[in-house]
């Protein structure tokens, strides 16, 4: 989960005097009884790279869609720039989308695909051809300036499209599944062009993806969505160690949940009754919960460690392994707890052939720290 | 490999030399019959032409061509007019069924998915009456005392009846009512298999509906469009029917001539001589036909 981010990267976010290039104002669109989007706010502000993440079906695309202007919103308005978009036709909006399947001209050649945008504003030929010639110096297409879209593999379609869509250089650039239609290695390198792309031009991305691996490579901020509604919006680094929500904390990489009850808190420390552990959790958590609250607490599987023996400290649990998946890099270990849970954690493989490897049926002591797992109340 | 391929081999060939079986025999083999009584002498006996081989004596073989038929052709100016005729109405035709044809066609592959049959449907329908009969029914429709004319007059739109039957209109609304489902038909298959996120993509580079349409789907139907348009223009090149019943004395086709050349005048060759013509003249429209589905085939692939 390698941020490509610069750490210095601003975050403009948190600057709330600044005028957001996109204000989204509780937008509803509903087809009858069903609600794609339901009451969503939201603003995206210049020059980030923003990621619309939710499962199939969770309304990322029909948002998207109406960023375009392909969709109208039942309710709510989007301001871009300032300007008031919500019943601005897709041909007058200061946005370009990159489709999902490409959308490319089948009787157009790569040239003429991407000068076609261009040519609708009327610009003249010359600027055009030069604009053309670094679009597709951009992408790094010069070569298939003449082919058509049938005569270019995957990965050459997807970098006309791109090409396609940033030739009019837009405000903002929609991209709907930008990788997902390329295998898996040219995914990763193009993950990191499309960054390296956007921080050349500036210009403001939105990408709609259901993969979260691909949404915490790129972002600089991620909206998690669920059911038409947004679950979390943060950058990946906080979405991933602060889920606000069971969702959130199981959507994005893996996580133990354990179920129980606030006993009691002192300053930020908050001991659970956990029926899952059949122990008391520590966890540090500085806003104030009634006791008796019903909470989840949420670990990390790569955040528990594997010790020797108990040592009665908090936050120990023992179990015995049932389940062993072998990644190479880390292997995955399934633990059956004493009172029926099951949970997981990662150890990696440091030794290429360990002396005393962990095996089925082996009875392990777990332990991770307080400041490890997260409280979540929903 | 070899003893592998061999099954597969002899497999293809019998596919592919069954249809060739076929147009050899129903269509290679009568038009050359056709040619070789467009080459020989027309006299008065049953069958009304002169064998080419002919003074089978002294182990000599004589064979006669005649190009008399095609000079004929050449020389009067009767034959080359019915062939300027025929062009002309079948292009101006082919221009009917195109516009008529083409919002139809559009209108039904963006129908509803549910209204899509039964809209095809009426397409077709006609079809299930024999074509003759549907040819009739437009006398009964368009003669002087005709539905049309009473309906007008009811209406009060006109005072005295128009004459259209036996009128160059008349040939043409048979000709376009007969040859429309032609036309609308592979324009639709073409028109209904298109990606409308390409439209999309064209308004979201900037394109009102109208340039959408002009920019993206008529390029991109063209080929539907051609195949539809060579399935209208080829056959009323040759079209004998409408011309005769619902056409005047004076509308001049090269299918009308033929027959009068054929059955009136029993002139057997001087009818091949123009069958043959005509086809020559017909492998141009054909050959632009072939062009368009190979480029749809590739665009699909």
């Amino acid at each position: 989960m390698a941020n490509t981010r610069s750490t210095t990267l601003d975050a403009p976010w948190q600057s709330p005097e600044e005028e957001p290039i996109v204000r989204i104002e509780n937008l509803v669109k509903n087809f009858g009884s069903v609600y794609a989007v339901d009451d969503i706010s939201l603003s995206i502000h210049r020059g980030e790279f923003f990621s619309l993440l939710g499962a199939s079906g969770c309304g990322k695309t029909t948002l998207l869609r109406m960023l375009a202007g392909f969709e109208t919103p039942s309710s709510g308005r989007i301001y871009i720039d300032g300007q008031d978009v919500t019943h601005v036709p897709p041909y007058e909006r200061p946005v370009n989308m990159m489709f999902q399947s490409y959308a490319l001209f089948p009787h157009m050649s790569v040239e003429d695909n991407i000068a076609f945008g261009l040519k609708q504003e009327g610009m003249p030929k010359a600027e055009r051809a030069e604009r053309v010639a670094e679009m597709m110096e951009l992408v790094q297409i010069e070569r298939f300036a003449k082919r058509k879209p049938h005569q270019l593999s995957g990965g050459q379609r997807q970098r006309v499209a791109l090409a396609r869509a940033l030739a009019k250089h837009p405000k903002i650039l929609l991209l709907d599944e930008p990788l997902g239609a390329l295998d898996k290695k040219l995914r990763e390198k193009t993950q990191f062009e499309l960054v390296n792309i956007q921080e050349r031009l500036g210009i403001t991305f939105i990408v709609v993806t259901h993969d979260q691996e691909e949404a915490m490579t790129m972002s600089s901020r991620i909206a998690l969505m669920h059911e038409g509604r947004l679950e979390q919006v943060d950058t990946p680094r906080h979405m991933y160690e602060f889920p606000s929500t069971r969702y959130a904390a199981s959507f994005i990489g893996s996580v133990n949940l354990f179920h129980g009850y606030v006993a009691r808190q002192q300053d930020d420390k908050l001991w659970i009754q956990s029926d899952d552990t059949g122990a008391e959790l520590l966890v540090r958590h500085s806003q104030p919960l009634p006791t008796g609250a019903e909470v989840s607490v949420a670990i990390r599987p790569e955040k528990i460690r594997l010790i020797d023996q108990p040592t009665g400290s908090e936050n120990e649990v023992q179990g015995v392994i049932k389940e062993i998946a072998y990644l190479g890099d880390v292997s995955i270990y399934h633990v059956d707890l004493p009172t029926g849970k099951r949970i997981q954690f990662t150890q990696p493989n440091i030794q290429a052939l360990a002396e005393q490897p962990l095996t089925w049926e082996q009875s392990v002591t777990l332990s991770w720290l307080p400041n490890s797992c997260g409280v979540l109340t929903e | 490999m070899k003893l592998l391929q061999r099954p597969v081999v002899t497999g293809r060939a019998l596919i592919i030399g069954v249809p060739w079986l076929w147009l050899s025999i129903f269509f290679l083999l009568p038009f050359l019959f056709v040619l070789k009584i467009s080459i020989s002498e027309p006299i008065l006996a049953q069958p009304p032409y002169m064998d080419l081989l002919r003074e089978f004596s002294d182990g000599l073989m004589t064979i006669k061509i005649n190009l008399g038929n095609y000079l004929l052709l050449l020389e009067d100016p009767l034959y080359f007019n019915a062939l300027l005729g025929s062009i002309e109405v079948a292009a101006l035709s082919t221009l009917f069924c195109v516009l008529l044809g083409y919002p139809m066609a559009y209108a039904i592959a963006r129908a509803p998915d549910h209204m899509r049959l039964p809209l095809l449907m009426l397409i077709i329908l006609p079809f299930w009456t024999s074509f003759l009969i549907r040819v009739y029914a437009w006398i009964g429709i368009l003669k002087n005392n005709g539905l049309l004319n009473q309906a007008l007059m009811w209406l009060g739109i006109i005072d005295s009846p128009l004459e259209i039957l036996h009128t160059p209109v008349a040939v043409y609304i048979g000709i376009v009512y007969s040859y429309l489902p032609f036309f609308v038909l592979p324009l639709y298959a073409t028109l209904v298999r298109m990606d409308l996120t390409l439209l999309e993509a064209a308004a979201d580079l900037g394109c009102r509906p109208w340039k959408q349409f002009v920019l993206v789907t008529l390029p991109l139907s063209l080929p539907g469009l051609m195949a539809g348009a060579m399935l209208v223009f080829i056959p009323v090149m040759g079209e004998f029917v409408i011309p005769d019943l619902l056409g005047g004395p004076n509308t001049l086709m090269i299918g009308k001539l033929m027959w009068t050349e054929f059955f009136s005048n029993k002139d057997w060759p001087l009818a091949s001589a123009l069958a043959a013509i005509l086809l020559i003249v017909l492998i141009i429209p054909f050959v632009i036909m072939r062009h368009y589905e190979q480029r749809n085939e590739e665009a699909n692939s």
